[in-house]
């Protein structure tokens, strides 16, 4: 063995015992440094013959270079070791919870939601928003829908009043969404297509009612829309309102002051399982709205010819289709703003209803 | 209304079954609520007391051996006291379903001997009050028999809805004549022959209204002296029984009958309490009359009487007095059918509250051609079941003979309906309904209404009687015409920021609350509210009394109720209407919230991570941003201003305005004082942002965005710190530093905030680290410096801070 040979064995021996930056830092500087021993070889070839450098020459630079690498990979090894050392000293206890995210956490309220449905469904049969005020006047509440003055269909709807004025003029509460009909006859010229979502009071209170409730109100008036029409266009939003292939309804005739003909509607259910309504199936009658053609004195309180336009118009409780759809027991517990109860049957703000994503995730 | 199968029998002629007229009923407009089969009544049978013998070991107990008709007598322990051997009764076996006393019987052993069953009282079966004995049936009845059929209790009971247009429903006679028009049979009510009356009617009446509107059009009086008032017949108190009237006596059970049978209510008076002639006069002011219910009434002048002389008698059309009313020892009897004012009757029921079969009746209206004929056919079942001899009729005032021609032309069916009925079709059902066709070219005809349908006045009620009489299942669904159109935009700037807000703010994990409209007086009054003009007459409950000025209260209050169910730190919100007025334009669209306790955007309550903090000012700010961000505001363009409303705190509130006028938002820590109104523990910070205040988007000529402008060149940050007075605001900073250069600095941001005693006193220390973006050329250090000179002049000369050094 050369004296080259055991130098490079020494220090090749030194760089693999070396178990920290330092040491081999210093084995570096022993081998490679100023007064390195390899430095201390390279020096001496100055002194030599060419004929004895241009053999030392290759071999000590080719010493020189595989200490460089070995060096390198050495300290390549040490630092992985290092920061394995130290990743193993940082691990947390990752199962620790983390704080709920506020998507996750805020909730839209069922009405709200009903009311995106409801407005998705109508919005693609080509109907506009309309909405109106909660204090009315007699008049829009009930003489312009042919509520005549005294009659009993009055009484029914156990009107909230606000306080007489000086003048006499006594304004309410409006007791149904239709009111807004008359505002928008007066204010836009047929067609009309419109649905009506909002707040409406009645003097009730009890598990199916409440002093505040939420109405749908249809409105559809032109030249050529009839029973037909209205049967189709309820049959669509039910179908894909409870989001099912088909459900069955019944029209029975029945009555109301501002719709002549005057139907009320029943829906196909099945109740037989506890706590749970099924639609488009089972053997029950629900009944859900009420329906009709829009009477020839309401067209005619909103301007219009009763002999030159005709339409229908609906009403529905949206606090009643939520309980449906989404099977909240009582209709009270909506105004409560029990968090628990909100958190339950609230919807995520991210989960908005489209038709083409689904009403319903 | 509810009437038997075999009472609408007796007017329709039809082999339907008993679900067919159900089915049809409900389809033309009578809905059915409830069809009682009478079950209950299935499992009793007729049987014979064979033997009675005394129990050993009970004075008031026998032990019956009864013939059920199976040959096997069957022992019974009975204690009723008319137990014996010989009576036949009905019979319970072990198993059934006692109605009266809410038990299945079972075999039981009383006092030592067994029992095998029941022998029934009318009690038991719920067939009356009676008690005092078991049913005791005529020695012929049959042995084995269904007792129900035997009794006549095997009929079905139908009870309907009726609508308040159909008056005419609210007899048997009109139902049959429905169905009847429906195709389900034919009419066959019995006709009502007049009856001959043999001496003037000795009471007279008088319709007293001087110069007021006439609140009764017609009164019929008819005197039937001689009779002889006891129970009706079975018959009639089966029908009675069956749709849950009282039998009481053969004169008042008349009544009643007539009112079910044909619609036609009647009063009967025992004419020996009547003393002098009758008048029907508007009620003197407290003038009181006990009614047959046994209550009391006291009158106002609105109200219609009839009276004698000594004083009221009888609630026109409503109820009857007790003192006047028939009793068994009546002799005499005054039949009355009069015709009334219906509102009038509405008004009065309602204002006394009473509800009876004849003010249903008559406030819906009453046939006016059958007011006589009601009197006659009662007439004619007095002297049936009473004898006695009758008065001739006194009439005052006058039958109404209703004339109502609607011009009808056939194609208006089509034209609301989409049906295609033939002319024919339609004149056929309208002629069965009772209409009469006076003139009919085959395309219009003039259509005489019946007298019995106060309901019909036009085109479109003509059309209803077609259509529910053909079927309203016959109607296909067609769609509507839907253009050729996609659907652009339908919803209004209000409604999309109302979505949009609800959205950004359920997205901040709060949760969306609907709460009434209507708050407490004293919560209205701490939110700026409370003005008479917004104050219910008549509020359901004395906390739900004003309509609110503010969403907050509401809010609050909520968030107190859960932290009272153990539900803490909850973060609720709300988008409705608020009321600055009662006119439409009052009405304001409102975002509103509140975060309670420390129900902070990232959760509150406790964490390993750190506690969350209570809830501050800077909660409720970002909140209210949020919404205006999500509404379309542009927040770097609003000011804040530190003004607020008083229910704010004041040092820790603001609002959000477009200039100095437009008020976007309000928001800030709630007002201890106001928590203390509202009886809600803090810290509660909350916002209202309104939504109607928001300018109205400009309308855009392209949706192209404006081209994004990427400097190449490197923007530069620099640091500085100003020690300012504690009250000089952070905007003025923020927005002297911008001012420095407009066009250079790019970013100004606020990274700390410091109060300390080495300040000095009224002293803090604000940080901010400025960016300065050029656009054509890097910054020379030169540049720089002078550019940093600026900022801070700017900044020391409008907030009076120094540089710290």
């Amino acid at each position: 063995m050369s004296a080259i040979d055991t130098l490079e064995k020494q220090i090749m021996d030194a760089v693999g015992a070396a178990d920290d930056e330092a040491a081999l830092e210093a084995v570096r500087v022993s081998a490679l440094g100023k007064k390195g021993s390899v430095t201390e070889q390279m020096k001496r070839l100055g002194a030599m013959s060419p004929d004895e450098r241009k053999e030392m020459g290759p071999l000590l630079n080719g010493l020189k270079d595989r200490i460089g690498e070995a060096l390198g990979a050495r300290r390549e090894v040490l630092k992985r070791a290092a920061m394995a050392t130290r990743l193993a000293e940082e691990k947390l206890d990752v199962t620790l919870p983390v704080r709920p995210s506020p998507t996750e956490t805020g909730r839209i309220h069922p009405i709200s939601q009903v009311i995106d449905e409801i407005t998705a469904i109508f919005s693609d049969m080509g109907f506009t928003i309309a909405e109106g005020p909660d204090i009315e006047t007699d008049y829009y509440n009930f003489t312009a829908l042919n509520f005549p003055e005294g009659h009993p269909a009055r009484e029914m709807h156990d009107t909230f009043f606000m306080r007489e004025k000086e003048d006499g003029e006594r304004l309410l509460l409006r007791t149904h969404t239709s009111p807004v009909q008359i505002r928008t006859m007066e204010a836009q010229q047929p067609p009309i297509r419109i649905v009506i979502p909002g707040k409406t009071y009645r003097c009730d209170s009890d598990a199916t009612h409440s002093p505040m409730f939420h109405q749908l109100e249809g409105l559809v008036v032109d030249k050529v829309t009839t029973v037909a029409h209205m049967k189709w266009a309820l049959h669509e939003f039910f179908r894909a309102f409870f989001e099912v292939e088909d459900v069955g309804m019944r029209f029975r005739p029945s009555y109301f002051p501002f719709t002549e003909p005057s139907l009320e509607v029943d829906i196909q259910c099945d109740r037989s399982r506890p706590g749970e309504v099924r639609f488009g199936e089972g053997n029950d009658w629900m009944e859900v709205l009420g329906c009709g053609m829009v009477h020839p004195n309401v067209l005619r309180f909103g301007g219009l010819d009763p002999d030159e336009y005709q339409g229908f118009a609906w009403g529905i409780g949206i606090d009643r289709l939520a309980m449906l759809k989404y099977g909240m027991p009582d209709l009270r517990a909506f105004f409560d703003a029990d968090a628990r109860w909100l958190s339950h049957y609230g919807f995520r703000p991210l989960d908005i209803p489209t038709l083409f994503g689904g009403l319903s995730s | 209304m509810k009437f038997t199968l075999s009472w609408l029998k007796e007017h329709l002629e039809t082999d339907a079954s008993l679900d067919e007229i159900v089915e049809k009923l409900t389809m033309i407009g009578l809905e059915v609520e409830a069809v009682d089969d009478r079950a209950a009544f299935k499992p009793f049978t007729i049987a014979k007391v064979v033997s009675a013998e005394q129990h050993p070991d009970a004075d008031r107990l026998k032990v019956l051996m009864v013939d059920t008709g199976s040959g096997d007598p069957i022992q019974v322990v009975c204690g009723a006291p008319n137990a014996r051997a010989g009576l036949v009764g009905a019979f319970a076996a072990p198993g059934t379903y006692i109605p009266g006393i809410d038990l299945e019987l079972q075999v039981g052993t009383i006092r030592g001997v067994e029992s095998r069953g029941m022998m029934c009282s009318e009690r038991e079966l719920e067939l009356s009050d009676d008690h005092t004995g078991i049913i005791d049936l005529p020695e012929n009845a049959p042995v084995g028999a269904s007792y129900a059929a035997y009794a006549g209790l095997d009929d079905p009971v139908i009870e309907i809805g009726i609508t308040p247009n159909r008056p005419d429903a609210l007899g048997v006679a009109g139902i049959a004549r429905d169905l009847a028009a429906a195709g389900l049979g034919t009419v066959k009510s019995p006709a009502i022959e007049p009856v001959k009356g043999s001496f003037p009617c000795p009471v007279a009446v008088k319709l007293d209204f001087a110069d007021s509107q006439d609140l009764c059009h017609a009164f019929g009086l008819r005197m039937v002296r001689g009779v002889k008032n006891g129970p009706s017949p079975k018959w009639l108190q089966q029908r009675l029984t069956a749709i849950g009237l009282r039998p009481i006596n053969a004169l008042v059970d008349i009544t009643n009958w007539l009112t079910y049978d044909r619609n036609r209510p009647l009063h009967v008076f025992d004419a020996a309490k009547v003393k002098g002639d009758l008048v029907v006069r508007r009620a003197h002011p407290g003038e009181s009359l006990e009614a047959l219910n046994g209550k009391t009434y006291t009158f106002d002048t609105t109200m219609c009487v009839i009276a004698d002389d000594n004083g009221v008698e009888s609630l026109s059309g409503i109820m009857g007095g007790e003192h006047s009313g028939c009793t068994e020892e009546t002799t005499d009897v005054l039949i009355e059918a009069a015709l009334w004012e219906p509102l009038n009757i509405a008004q009065t029921g309602r204002k006394l509250a009473i509800l009876s079969d004849a003010r249903y009746r008559n406030e819906r209206g009453i046939d006016p051609a059958f007011n006589q004929p009601g009197l006659e056919e009662a007439t004619r079942l007095v002297l049936e079941f009473c004898g006695g001899e009758p008065s001739e009729i006194f009439l005052a005032g006058r039958i109404p003979t209703p004339h109502k021609i609607v011009d009808f032309p056939y194609s208006e069916v089509k034209r609301l309906t989409g049906l295609d009925v033939s002319a024919e079709e339609s004149r056929a059902i309208l002629e069965r309904l009772g209409f009469e066709i006076e003139e009919d070219d085959g395309t219009h005809a003039k259509v005489k209404v019946p007298s019995w349908r106060p309901d019909v006045e036009g085109k479109a009620d003509l059309v209803e009687e077609v259509m529910r009489i053909h079927g309203v299942n016959e109607i296909a669904f067609t769609p509507m015409e839907q253009g050729d159109r996609v659907k652009s935009k339908i919803l209004t700037t209000g409604q999309i920021r109302t979505r949009n807000a609800r959205r950004a703010l359920a997205a901040r994990g709060m949760l969306e609350a609907v709460t009434w409209s209507f708050i407490p007086e004293s919560h209205a009054v701490a939110f700026g509210g409370g003005q008479a003009e917004l104050k219910l007459a008549n509020p359901i409950a004395a906390d739900m009394s004003d309509m609110r000025p503010s969403l907050l209260p509401s809010l609050l209050a909520a968030a107190q109720r859960n932290g009272d169910r153990g539900v803490d730190n909850v973060a609720l919100f709300e988008v409705a209407a608020i009321y600055a007025g009662d006119t439409p334009e009052g009405q304001k669209r409102v975002a509103g919230g509140i975060r309670h306790g420390t129900a902070k955007l990232t959760g509150g309550g406790r964490h390993w991570q750190g506690a969350a903090q209570a809830v501050s000012v800077f909660d409720a700010k970002a909140d209210a941003l949020a919404a205006l961000e999500a509404c379309g505001v542009d927040v770097s363009k609003v000011q804040i201003f530190t003004e607020a409303p008083d229910w704010y705190h004041p040092g820790r509130s603001g609002t959000v305005r477009l200039g100095p006028k437009v008020i976007l938002a309000a928001f800030g820590e709630i007002h201890p004082l106001t928590l203390e109104t509202l009886d809600v523990d803090g810290p509660a910070a909350g916002f209202e942002v309104f939504l109607d205040a928001i300018p109205e988007p400009r309308a855009k000529a392209t949706r192209t965005k404006p081209r994004l402008d990427l400097s190449p060149y490197q923007a530069v940050r620099r640091d500085f710190a100003f020690v300012m007075d504690r009250d000089k605001d952070a905007a003025s900073l923020m927005r002297a530093a911008a001012g420095a250069d407009k066009k250079l600095v790019s970013a100004v941001n606020i990274f700390d905030v410091f109060e300390g005693a080495s300040l000095g006193e009224g002293k803090k220390s604000v940080a901010i680290e400025v960016t300065l973006q050029p656009t054509d050329k890097t910054l020379t250090d030169e540049e720089i410096d002078a550019i940093s000179k600026r900022i801070v002049e700017n900044v020391v000369k409008s907030t009076g801070g120094v540089l710290r050094g």
